[in-house]
């Protein structure tokens, strides 16, 4: 038991202490560095309480995709993060308000559910416990029975999303030298070398 | 651990497979053959519509539900999925010589109008708000790339832009409403939602309903929500507009009423004052103003602004009848406005698209049939008997009086009297103004579309049994 408290408060602790930091560092790389050390805490804090399948999720798509891409942007472009902070003053009392808009409700949530833990009513498929059938093998047994058919679309609406990136931003470039292999294959010494005679002390 | 699992049938699914199939095709084909593909492409994706629709046509007209109950066949889906195919079938048409003559044809155009038009069919035919928002997403991230098909033109590049930023906040809005839905009912299943939420029911379930009533208003642009429509209407490309008046119109209004009617039967009196209220806007809104506009495409968003309004009459009933009157006129919508897009299509001299409606001045003499046409579809929008128009409100405003509505209806009627005049002033533009330069002569794919709109909504009062048989079959089995 101490043990599990022990790594919650270790994981919590660098989760919110990298939290911080993601918004406090100046440099833009340890910002987005920070913030994949905050997903890799958060999904240690999932695979405690059991849903190994969000933690596995969480690493694989918020590490690997989204914040390696966001790495990518930051280096690649050249933005201006310090002028972006600019306003930092003037947004203040917006970002608060919705800051403690944001803190009530998860009072309400937590709230409620610490007065009357009956509030939340059971679904009408009651959930198994976590020793009988696990998260993944849960989502596995219903992905391709149960739920096929939205696996279907969501695959369709996925191609959707590939087929309009390509159709609104690829362009043929004109000047750009392709490699042509069967051109480079076809070449022999008569049309790839020439052989020049070169006057004595004139050079070509 | 595998446990029993029966493979649920796919028959009912049929024409959305055969799109799905028939598009993966597609894509190869046009990777390989690139651009030279482009003609032969758009014959394929017509193909494929009408074999879909064939398919449509030989589904059981009973009530079928399969895929665990995410997916149901009625005869108010087959009804709708015939009017969406043909709806995209006219869109693939309307577009083929515009297409090339603008220099922007590529073989993605019929692949992204056959992958909507599966999302509409899935929308069409969802019966839980999963399938729902699945479906819906698809058609709109298609719908979203289609507007800014036309990538170098500025307004097509802003109009996509501006349609996917309002659609994204409209689907978190579904979104929200959806999850509120699924947590004070424990499902997402519609018929299970209908069972739970019958007489008294709490705040919460009906926040969701408000909520998700917002989602499907702006899919349909319905007052509140329309604000993206007439800029999205005239920065995209024209054949894209018309695809955008008719064919996801269908779809949208067939999932307004199959989410009202199937899941929300119980809560009547508290949607039908939110459908009430977008109806008596939308009609309001539609009708005033559209009076100040210049140019044709915005004109024809607002009309149809105030057209979803009048169908929502009949979604307000939250009868059988209603229904039938939403079927009707969604499908003379459909007629009058592709045939209205086919002649603003036609506003062409050499490599000049014309969209105003002072471009149209004199059309009666230098172009006598479609000067016609076009004057029989603004009459029959108008709602002026004998032509098809009429018949649509007459069937939305007889429900609504018999469902105790007079109110309503005797709104929709001014408001209707009040959108007559800008209707009219396209027809007096054109036969007693001076005529200016002819145009161009028409497309053959964009002639046949309006020779067809116009025979439909000229002739609808001759024979108009079998829309009218089959809106009702359609309406009743919602109600079985």
């Amino acid at each position: 038991m101490t043990v599990t408290a022990a790594f919650f408060y270790l994981f919590a602790t660098i989760t919110v202490a990298s939290g911080f930091m993601v918004i406090a560092s100046r440099n833009p790389v340890q910002s987005v560095l920070f913030l994949i050390l905050a997903f890799v805490n958060a999904a240690g804090l999932f695979l405690m309480m059991g849903a190994e399948f969000l933690a596995m999720i969480l690493v694989i798509v918020y590490v690997g995709a989204v914040a390696v891409l966001f790495l990518f942007v930051v280096m690649m472009l050249d933005v201006d993060f310090a002028e972006l902070r600019q306003g930092f003053l003037q947004y203040l009392p917006v970002g608060g308000l919705i800051g403690i808009v944001f803190l009530l409700e998860l009072v309400l949530v937590i709230g409620t559910y610490v007065v009357d833990p009956g509030l939340i009513r059971t679904s009408a498929v009651p959930i198994p416990p976590a020793e009988v059938v696990t998260n993944t093998e849960a989502l596995g047994l219903v992905l391709y029975t149960r739920y096929f058919y939205f696996f279907q679309a969501a695959g369709l609406i996925l191609l959707v999303a590939m087929i309009g990136a390509i159709v609104l931003t690829l362009r043929e470039r004109v000047g750009v030298r392709r490699q042509d292999i069967s051109k480079q294959n076809a070449r022999t010494q008569e049309t790839a070398v020439e052989v020049r005679k070169v006057p004595f002390r004139q050079g070509i | 651990m595998n446990p029993a699992f029966t493979i649920p049938a796919f028959g009912p699914l049929l024409p959305e497979i055969i799109l799905a199939v028939g598009v993966l095709v597609l894509i190869l084909f046009g990777a390989f053959r690139g651009e030279r593909s482009v003609e032969g492409m758009n014959i394929i994706a017509l193909a494929l519509l009408a074999v879909a629709f064939l398919a449509v046509l030989m589904l059981p007209s009973e009530r079928v539900e399969t895929m665990a109950g995410s997916f149901v066949v009625d005869g108010f889906a087959k009804f709708m999925k015939s009017l969406t195919l043909i709806a995209s079938a006219c869109g693939v048409i309307l577009s083929m010589d515009y297409m090339r003559r603008e220099r922007i044809a590529r073989f993605e155009y019929p692949i992204l109008i056959v992958l909507s038009t599966i999302g509409m069919l899935m929308v069409i035919s969802a019966n839980d708000l999963i399938a729902l928002y699945l479906g819906l997403e698809l058609l709109s991230l298609s719908s979203y790339v289609i507007a800014a098909f036309d990538r170098d033109n500025v307004r097509s590049t802003e109009a996509g832009l501006k349609y996917f930023v309002l659609g994204a906040l409209s689907s978190g809005m579904l979104l929200y409403g959806a999850s509120l839905v699924y947590g004070f009912t424990g499902s997402v299943s519609f018929p299970v939602i209908a069972s739970v939420l019958q007489g008294n029911v709490g705040n919460g379930a009906i926040f969701g309903l408000v909520f998700v009533a917002a989602g499907i208003a702006f899919k349909i642009s319905a007052v509140p929500f329309h604000m993206w429509t007439p800029d999205v209407y005239e920065g995209s490309p024209t054949p894209v507009t018309a695809f955008f008046a008719a064919a996801p119109k269908m779809a949208g209004m067939a999932m307004a009423t199959r989410v009202f009617i199937d899941a929300f039967p119980g809560i009547l009196v508290q949607w039908q004052q939110i459908i009430v209220f977008i109806s008596i806007a939308s009609m309001a809104l539609g009708s005033f103003a559209a009076i100040g506009q210049r140019n044709i495409k915005r004109l024809m968003a607002y009309s149809s602004i105030g057209n979803v309004g009048y169908a929502l009459i009949g979604l307000a009933t939250g009868t059988a009848e209603g229904v039938q009157g939403v079927a009707i006129y969604m499908a003379i919508y459909l007629a009058m406005t592709l045939g209205t897009f086919a002649v603003i299509l036609g506003m062409r001299r050499g490599n000049v698209m014309f969209e105003t409606i002072d471009d149209l001045s004199g059309l009666a003499r230098t172009h006598p049939v479609m000067a016609f046409c076009l004057a029989m579809m603004m009459f029959s929008l108008a709602g002026i008997p004998p032509l098809a128009g009429f018949f649509a409100k007459f069937y939305v405003f007889a429900a609504a009086i018999q469902a105790n509505l007079v109110a309503l209806a005797v709104i929709g009627v001014v408001t209707s009297v009040i959108g007559a005049y800008y209707y009219l002033r396209i027809v007096k533009v054109m036969y007693f103004d001076e005529p200016v330069e002819r145009f161009e002569p028409m497309a053959p794919g964009v002639s046949f579309v309006l020779v067809v709109s116009s025979a439909v909504v000229l002739l609808f009062w001759i024979v108009p049994a079998p829309v009218v048989n089959a809106a009702g079959a359609a309406a009743r089995s919602l109600f079985l």
